[in-house]
């Protein structure tokens, strides 16, 4: 294989991997203050990427208005869906807000199939993200560029507010001791909303993005990227928002990679990230930059 | 001594047997009056009573929370259905490429081909819970996912052994009434006798607290695998009795929200109650079919409505969220059936004893 070629599918790898990213940080980011798999998180992704389709599709708004007020539904539903499925389990076992996030889950994609049609429905891609360029004799479709610096630029965000504002510090202070933290007299249940909103409006642009990427909607699109996503932030460091980050890029290269160096191994595509998984999880189990904290007895 | 509770063995004794002969006569008048089809819903009912146990072994005895159930019964539908079916069906059946030589030509009556699909899903199990047991609660969750996964985009791949994304297409129809509720009541059994040995008693111990478990002596990683293992073996050999019983496999049917449909009766029924799994496995399958007219067109009096797929698994997810959050413990709890408890409650009349004689 050429050089060409492998560039290629990096410039694919890269706007695929920054998309594993943004959901990523979401799992992260939940993980970190409730100690919580949101099973739900993907499903999150896909209501992003439904809502921006009918705002341009049903009520014919310009793709910027759609995509925006996209977001802030996305967002509100984030919040909610925190407030009902899992506040009221706060204080309950492990499991039983685990099977909550899992009916969670459940519930929205069947809710998806019904309100929204299991058929699934072309995305129509605006048109300065439609555009191919060619940059040094690659072909690179516009948004795959789009994808890693709108990435980047949420990222630059995000980390200004995590580290550098008060509500940030109120959060890191949350996902170290919860307990603490609310002697310390912060608002646990707003820093949840707080973080459940960042992660869900994080997840609804890369609904929205994933949908200009691959201009396809089913009401189970998110199961697939949703489960990679945890994966992607487990490998990284669950609750590390530099690990999410990481994690995702290496998800996406890996896959991409693998099955442009090994045509082989096309049909496999799809297991490359629980493998990746279960060898992290043996090697390494707090992941590449997790801290690794025994178990408290 | 005078005590009021001289034989109490030989009463429930003698209202367990009534009632299995009676069971066993119901069956018969089943098979007898109902049309096929609604024999092969009884028989689902069999069949997701062994898968609910299974998981209930598992997520609720063992206290480990698996989510890898729809892989263990996807080797196992695979592994009875490649043995049992006849040199001629596989010549049939794989049209892309032949399947491997030494498997073409191996056809096993069913009881054989049963066992082994079950005892290679526990094998499988066994391999998976060395690697996956070290992790806890969350992440052996989603390892176990994974797994499954893997095991269904394996199965889509592996073409000359499983025929790929075709699937394995008219199998025989062995699972009769009798060979559904044949295994089901073994399984039950078994399971009953499993919990209430030293085995079981130790499960339990895991799951209320691992670190003491560990300080009484209990190979706790052990005895982890070993539950596992189990599960696994029992989950295959339901799927066995799925692949004859839909007499058509693909390896679609065993996405993991397969898992959920079995976590939803689990749930439902009491995580850590055999009684619960049993009652809910029965009131799910039947309501899953009872509801059906959900998904068609409705009339709700004032209005017709077109006709909405789905709109019965938001009943069944809204359902499972409804008992998590309100009810956690769903039917039973982990309280068990018994004859005595009937007795307490005044279905049953007393045996004579006092209130507060410690009746258990």
């Amino acid at each position: 294989m050429d050089l060409q070629t492998l560039l290629q599918q990096f410039v694919n790898a890269l706007s695929l991997g920054s998309l594993y990213a943004l959901l990523a940080i979401g799992y992260t980011m939940v993980y970190g203050v409730l100690r919580l798999i949101n099973f739900a998180h993907g499903d999150v992704f896909m209501i992003g990427g439904y809502l921006a389709f009918y705002g341009v599709s049903l009520f014919a708004m310009p793709w910027w208005l759609a995509a925006c007020l996209a977001v802030a539904l996305t967002t509100l539903f984030g919040v909610g869906l925190e407030r009902a499925a899992y506040r009221p389990l706060r204080d309950s076992p492990r499991i039983s807000i685990m099977i909550s996030a899992i009916g969670a889950s459940f519930l929205i994609e069947n809710l998806g199939i019904v309100l929204f049609d299991a058929r699934p429905k072309a995305f129509a891609v605006p048109g300065p993200f439609a555009a191919n360029h060619v940059i040094g004799g690659l072909h690179v479709a516009a948004v795959s560029l789009i994808i890693p610096v709108v990435t980047t630029v949420l990222l630059a965000i995000l980390l200004w507010i995590v580290y550098r504002t008060k509500t940030g510090m109120a959060m890191r202070a949350v996902s170290t001791d919860i307990e603490a933290a609310r002697l310390m007299a912060i608002d646990v249940d707003r820093i949840v909303s707080i973080t459940f909103a960042i992660g869900s409006a994080l997840a609804a642009i890369g609904g929205i993005l994933w949908a200009l990427k691959y201009p396809r909607l089913e009401p189970l699109m998110g199961i697939m990227p949703g489960l990679k996503c945890f994966i992607a932030a487990v490998v990284g460091g669950i609750g590390s928002i530099a690990g999410a980050v990481l994690g995702g890029l290496l998800l996406g290269v890996i896959e991409l990679m693998t099955v442009a160096v090994l045509p082989g191994l096309t049909g496999y595509k799809d297991a490359f990230a629980f493998i990746l998984l279960i060898a992290v999880l043996l090697v390494r189990p707090a992941g590449l930059l997790g801290k690794n904290q025994g178990e408290k007895v | 001594m005078d005590n009021p509770r001289k034989n109490p063995m030989s009463r429930n004794a003698a209202l367990t047997l009534a009632a299995s002969i009676a069971g066993l006569g119901l069956l018969f008048v089943f098979e007898a009056t109902f049309d096929p089809f609604t024999m092969q819903i009884f028989k689902l009912c069999a069949i997701n009573v062994i898968l609910a146990l299974s998981l209930n072994l598992i997520n609720g005895f063992t206290g480990l929370f698996s989510l890898g159930h729809a892989g263990f019964m996807a080797v196992g539908a695979y592994t009875c259905a490649i043995l049992a079916m006849t040199p001629a069906q596989k010549t049939a059946n794989f049209i892309l490429q032949p399947i491997v030589p030494w498997l073409a030509d191996v056809h096993l009556p069913f009881l054989p081909a049963l066992l082994i699909a079950g005892l290679f899903a526990g094998f499988i199990g066994w391999l998976l819970g060395v690697v996956a047991l070290r992790l806890r609660d969350d992440y052996l969750a989603i390892a176990t996912l994974g797994f499954s996964e893997i095991i269904r985009v394996v199965l889509t791949n592996a073409q000359p052994i499983t025929n790929g994304s075709l699937g394995l297409k008219g199998l025989p129809r062995y699972t009769t009434m009798w060979w559904a509720w044949g295994a089901a009541i073994a399984v039950t059994v078994f399971l009953v006798l499993l919990i209430r040995s030293s085995y079981g008693r130790a499960f339990k111990s895991i799951r209320d607290n691992e670190i003491a478990a560990e300080a009484m002596g209990i190979d706790v990683f052990g005895m982890k695998v070993l539950s596992f293992t189990i599960s696994s073996f029992l989950a295959g050999i339901a799927g066995g009795l799925l692949a004859h019983y839909l007499t058509t496999i693909d390896p679609k049917q065993f996405i993991f929200l397969k898992t959920f449909d079995i976590l939803l009766i689990v749930v439902l029924g009491g995580v850590g109650s055999i009684t619960g799994s049993i009652v809910a496995a029965i009131a799910v399958t039947l309501s899953m079919e009872v509801l059906r007219f959900l998904d068609g067109p409705l009339n709700l009096g004032f209005m017709v409505t077109q006709g909405i797929p789905g709109l019965r698994m938001v009943f069944f997810s809204a359902l499972l969220m409804i008992v998590v959050i309100f009810r956690q413990q769903g039917l039973m709890g982990t309280s068990e059936f018994s004859w005595d408890a009937l007795a307490r409650i005044g279905l049953l009349p007393r045996r004579g004893a006092k209130p507060g004689t410690g009746i258990e």
